[in-house]
């Protein structure tokens, strides 16, 4: 075989381990997003580049418990006053059996619900008589609500705390 | 057994990507093993070409339409192990023939049978569409193993070089042993996940172990016997080894229980202690694996430890890059193109490129892992750990042998051996890690469930007819 011959054969024979190993790093480079996956599964919240190059790691909050924990009262005769969440709903009113009793005369006896659905809270009007406003809107149907969100009924104003 | 939840995308393309690498890897191996010995671009050549090309981006697109978010990683890794075993296994039969003008190429034999197992992949793909429905067929599949592994010992059977694992059919031999062991994953996956539970609660606490109640042993009694017979009147300690190996990591996988690993260490060192002192065959293994280097076990006529010291030899000769395709000398080792192929492609491509295929293997095998932990059902959990576990399990006890760390035992190396059975069964194994892996990925269904409902049945049986205004507003 002729010298050049031989050359081409070596820079082959080099070539083909280098392909081999392109390959292998390549197939590995591909696998990284499963490894993203990972790490949000042991730290829980993404990094901004994470979330950059993977929009639905956000979209979805893992279902589970719902994100708001407390319930704080912000105005109104009771105010100051705070609940804790837990997974059960939360009736509203000035009757006995509500969870959180309003001593609000413009508060109706079962006035509003709140409860949990997936990772949120739900509002809810009950047929009050003055109404339920959510961040300033006047409840029709039940309504997400997020935390820091005030919830208007009568005098009394709540808010969901994370 | 938890659940790990993976970003839901499909990545067909990075699979094209990597399939045009892998091909790249394929052909150019192919053409390596040819160069300077034969003419280059020869009909053998662009026929192999054409089968691998063509047949993967038939898989690949079968993947498009039917499994779209199975993993993009699996197919092209395959298809350049496979390459690469078909160039070695060209290369040798061109220093064969040298030898002796009239040797018959075992290469296109073995590229038929590359076609063959990949259209059997594509066809299980198409057919299956969801591994879940393997579930139903537990018990057959232990029956169709049974009648697997007793074919050999019907008049059918061959003998070849003291093992007999082979049935003639009408073309050539082939190994029935090689199915047995996905029949018997679908087994031992489909029992162990029914009866999960009441293995895991029912025992006595002995120390810090659980131990299983005697009648809950039987199926692990079973797979003892399976693999003792196997080892008796088969005398094949690989498959023997494998069978066993595959049922440990199956009930381990399913109970976390360790009290059964010993268990099954126990059983199976009562197994070779008996096949020492019984078997000759497996006593003079052993032998030639301690006592390689002797010169009286290096010379015995049969069970000598000539071929793994060869292929010792071999590796030592290729270094670390390799002697390069066609220079080394790996036909001087016996069965080079089956059972020591690792030791061939070790001389001629190096530890590098050795390496490289091993990564190949470690990766290949953790995506399947990782389709077990996807996976929501027990049934696929356990299915894809056990055929990975296999795959996995083939490697090390084939490279292990080669390498001296184990006895060597005839297996073959998964994708890469001489052996249209051994290529069939991983490319089956293969078409079941990419069903289990695309519903372990695949994204949980959103949006109105409506159409997944069966349809409202009214007091007459008909269904109810739905309320116009509701239809407008959607």
């Amino acid at each position: 075989m002729s010298e050049a011959g031989e050359l081409t054969v070596t820079l082959l024979r080099f070539g083909f381990l280098l392909l081999l190993w392109v390959l292998v790093l390549s197939t590995v480079g591909a696998l990284r997003r499963d490894l993203v996956v990972g790490r949000r599964n042991k730290v829980g919240t993404p990094t901004a580049r994470e979330i950059r190059r993977n929009p639905e790691l956000v979209e979805e909050p893992a279902p589970g418990r719902p994100s708001a924990r407390r319930l704080v009262v912000t105005e109104g005769p009771l105010a100051g006053t705070a609940l804790d969440l837990a997974a059960s709903p939360i009736l509203l009113g000035r009757a006995q059996e509500a969870t959180l009793v309003l001593e609000d005369d413009y508060a109706s006896g079962r006035h509003a619900r709140l409860f949990p659905q997936g990772s949120r809270w739900f509002v809810e009007d009950l047929g009050s008589t003055n109404g339920t406003y959510l961040a300033g809107t006047q409840l029709t149907r039940a309504l997400p609500v997020e935390p820091g969100v005030p919830i208007r009924i009568g005098k009394t104003v709540i808010e969901l705390r994370p | 057994m938890s659940d790990v939840l993976t970003v839901p995308r499909s990545r067909r393309n990075i699979e094209l990507v990597l399939l045009v690498l892998a091909l790249a890897v394929a052909v150019g191996a192919n053409y390596l093993a040819g160069i300077g010995r034969e003419e280059p671009f020869n009909d053998y050549f662009w026929s192999t070409a054409l089968t691998l090309g063509l047949m993967s981006l038939f898989i690949h697109v079968i993947l498009r339409f039917r499994a779209k978010y199975a993993d993009p990683v699996i197919l092209p890794l395959v298809i350049a192990l496979n390459g690469v075993g078909l160039a070695m296994i060209h290369r040798l039969d061109l220093s064969a023939a040298a030898a002796s003008p009239d040797f018959t190429p075992v290469a296109p034999q073995q590229v038929l049978w590359t076609a063959v197992a990949i259209g059997a992949a594509a066809v299980t793909l198409i057919l299956l569409r969801d591994h879940r429905i393997l579930r139903r067929f537990t018990y057959i599949s232990l029956i169709v193993s049974a009648i697997l592994l007793l074919l050999p010992l019907t008049p059918l059977g061959l003998e070849i070089n003291g093992a007999r694992i082979w049935i003639s059919v009408g073309f050539g031999t082939f190994q029935p042993g090689e199915i047995a062991k996905i029949t018997l994953a679908i087994f031992f996956a489909g029992y162990l996940s029914t009866n999960r539970d009441l293995i895991l609660l029912a025992g006595k606490k002995i120390g810090p172990l659980q131990f299983p109640r005697f009648r809950d042993l039987a199926p692990m009694a079973a797979a003892w016997l399976v693999s003792i017979g196997v080892l008796i009147f088969q005398r094949d300690l690989g498959s023997s080894i494998l069978f066993f190996g595959l049922f440990m990591v199956m009930i381990y996988v399913a109970t976390s229980r360790v009290s059964w690993v010993l268990i099954g260490l126990a059983m199976i060192g009562v197994g070779v202690f008996v096949a020492l002192e019984l078997f000759s065959h497996v006593a003079l293994r052993f032998d030639s694996w301690i006592n390689a280097f002797t010169p009286e076990v290096y010379d015995r006529a049969p069970g000598g430890s000539r071929q793994v010291v060869q292929g010792l030899f071999g590796l030592a000769n290729g270094g670390l890059i390799g002697t390069g395709f066609g220079e080394g000398r790996p036909d001087l080792v016996t069965y080079a193109n089956s059972d020591m192929i690792i030791a061939a492609l070790g001389e001629e491509l190096g530890l590098i490129g050795v390496v490289a295929i091993v990564m190949m293997y470690v990766i290949l095998v953790s995506r399947g892992i990782r389709a077990a932990l996807g996976t929501k059902d027990g049934f696929g959990k356990l299915l894809a750990c056990g055929l990975s576990f296999t795959i996995a399990l083939q490697c090390f006890v084939v490279i292990g042998g080669i390498t001296r760390l184990i006895p060597l035992t005839g297996l073959t190396t998964p994708f890469m051996s001489a052996g249209g059975s051994s290529l069939l069964a991983n490319w089956l194994i293969v078409a079941l890690l990419l069903l289990i892996s695309e519903t372990a990925r695949r994204p949980a269904p959103t949006g109105p469930m409506k159409d997944s409902f069966p349809e409202v049945l009214g007091v007459n049986g008909k269904p109810v007819k739905k309320r116009p205004e509701k239809e407008a507003t959607r």
